[in-house]
């Protein structure tokens, strides 16, 4: 555990001191909602009707962005050797990881989505649901994508690799998080979407750290 | 394959010397040795107990330092070896982190960002891991590569104290050390099957 702590205050100073991993997820997520008004037109109706799926999707795809940086670094300076090495357990080391990305990119996309929302005319009803639906679509998003991120590693071109590997794991966390959003606006319960979101999460939890350590392990073999 | 039929025991107070020309299998052996991977056939052991059934044991009896150095760039050379203090949670330290810089004069170094560091530098702070906490086995890559010859002693000394101290030092090397290992394995003259390895 003390390891797990020590990894992540590491990984967090890396993160703060570098600040561009951050900073690039939440231009490049802003910058690309704020596209769609310009390019389908400024029709509210329109707008809020699909707003759910833009942030979702453009969420989605930012965390991708920053995914194959979760051990590379580590992976590239022998760091990974000696982390794995070590009388820490893999999947603590993963659950750091994990824990470290999502605290730099997951939690602050869910903290700008409802601004960004607003571009989108997103009804108001829909957003307490789409924060309660980032909450939980982020950490899943990050602990799918390790499993990804540890499958490439030292692959060359991982980057491309890696959106085919993740991208259609993350089609049903996507379904579940827009239906979060579009049940609250069109005034319907979201508790299934909602359930359905948990249990994603919960999945994730068993099985993506164990995964991740496996292929971490072949990586360095 | 790259070898096989080797076999060999290293114990307690002993420095092995692993030799063999490029792509021999030096680093490989010495990666199997750490727990990193693990042999296709054969069995590495520690007191007669295969090291692939309790790895978590075998991480806490070893220091391993390979070719890569394993120091972050943005972090200064005391927030480095901090970092692999705490990570190993390495309790009652017999020797402070002040101490081992000092060891390897990088005293002055310490707030020194990595990425400012020369090549034989940053190898220092790597060595420079063996000495927090105490774990008995040493695994060391060419660890002489881009240090200067002040430096080179010091890293002998360190690894002669060691292994007056008890403890077990496995260095591969493609070059002639001024150390007399207790023994040396030639990966250079090694062909046919599968063999075991004795720590």
């Amino acid at each position: 555990m003390n390891a797990a702590l020590a990894l992540i205050r590491r990984d967090l100073r890396l993160s703060f001191r570098l600040g561009t991993d951050t900073l690039m997820v939440l231009a490049f997520f802003s910058v690309t909602v704020v596209l769609f008004p310009f390019g389908i037109g400024p029709e509210p109706g329109v707008l809020a009707r699909i707003a759910g799926g833009i942030l979702f999707v453009t969420a989605l795809l930012a965390t991708l962005l920053s995914l194959d940086r979760m051990f590379l670094s580590d992976f590239d300076d022998g760091s990974l050797d000696i982390l794995l090495t070590s009388p820490a357990s893999p999947m603590a080391i993963v659950f750091a990881k994990v824990v470290v990305h999502w605290l730099t990119t997951g939690l602050p996309l869910t903290i700008l989505a409802p601004f960004v929302a607003v571009t989108l005319n997103l009804p108001s009803a829909g957003q307490q649901p789409l924060i309660l639906a980032l909450l939980l679509v982020t950490p899943t998003l990050s602990l799918v994508g390790a499993v990804g991120a540890a499958l490439v590693l030292g692959a060359r071109k991982g980057g491309f690799l890696l959106s085919l590997l993740v991208l259609p794991l993350y089609i049903p966390i996507l379904i579940f998080g827009v239906a979060v959003v579009e049940t609250a606006v069109t005034g319907i319960a979201v508790g299934p979407a909602l359930v359905a979101l948990i249990g994603l999460l919960l999945i994730a939890i068993v099985l993506c750290p164990w995964a991740t350590a496996t292929a971490l392990k072949v990586a360095l073999e | 394959m790259i070898f096989s039929d080797l076999d060999f025991n290293v114990t307690s107070g002993e420095l092995l010397i692993l030799t063999g020309p490029n792509g021999s299998g030096k680093t490989s052996l010495l990666r199997l040795m750490a727990g990193i991977g693990f042999p296709h056939t054969g069995t590495i052991s520690w007191n007669g107990h295969s090291i692939s059934h309790e790895p978590q044991n075998h991480s806490e009896r070893i220091r391993y330092i390979g070719h890569q150095d394993a120091v972050k760039p943005i972090l200064t050379v005391n927030e480095n070896l901090s970092f692999w203090h705490q990570y190993w949670k390495i309790d009652g330290l017999k020797r402070t982190i002040e101490e081992t810089l000092e060891v390897f004069d990088l005293t002055e170094l310490a707030d020194v960002p990595g990425r400012l560091l020369s090549a034989g530098q940053r190898k220092k702070v790597s060595l420079a891991r063996l000495r927090i906490g105490s774990a008995p086995i040493w695994l060391l890559d060419e660890p002489t590569s881009s240090l200067d010859e002040m430096s080179t002693k010091t890293l002998f000394d360190v690894v002669e104290d060691h292994v007056a101290g008890n403890g077990l030092v496995v260095i591969a090397t493609h070059q002639t050390l001024p150390l007399r290992g207790n023994s040396e394995v030639d990966l250079g003259t090694l062909v046919s099957d599968a063999g075991t390895v004795l720590l």
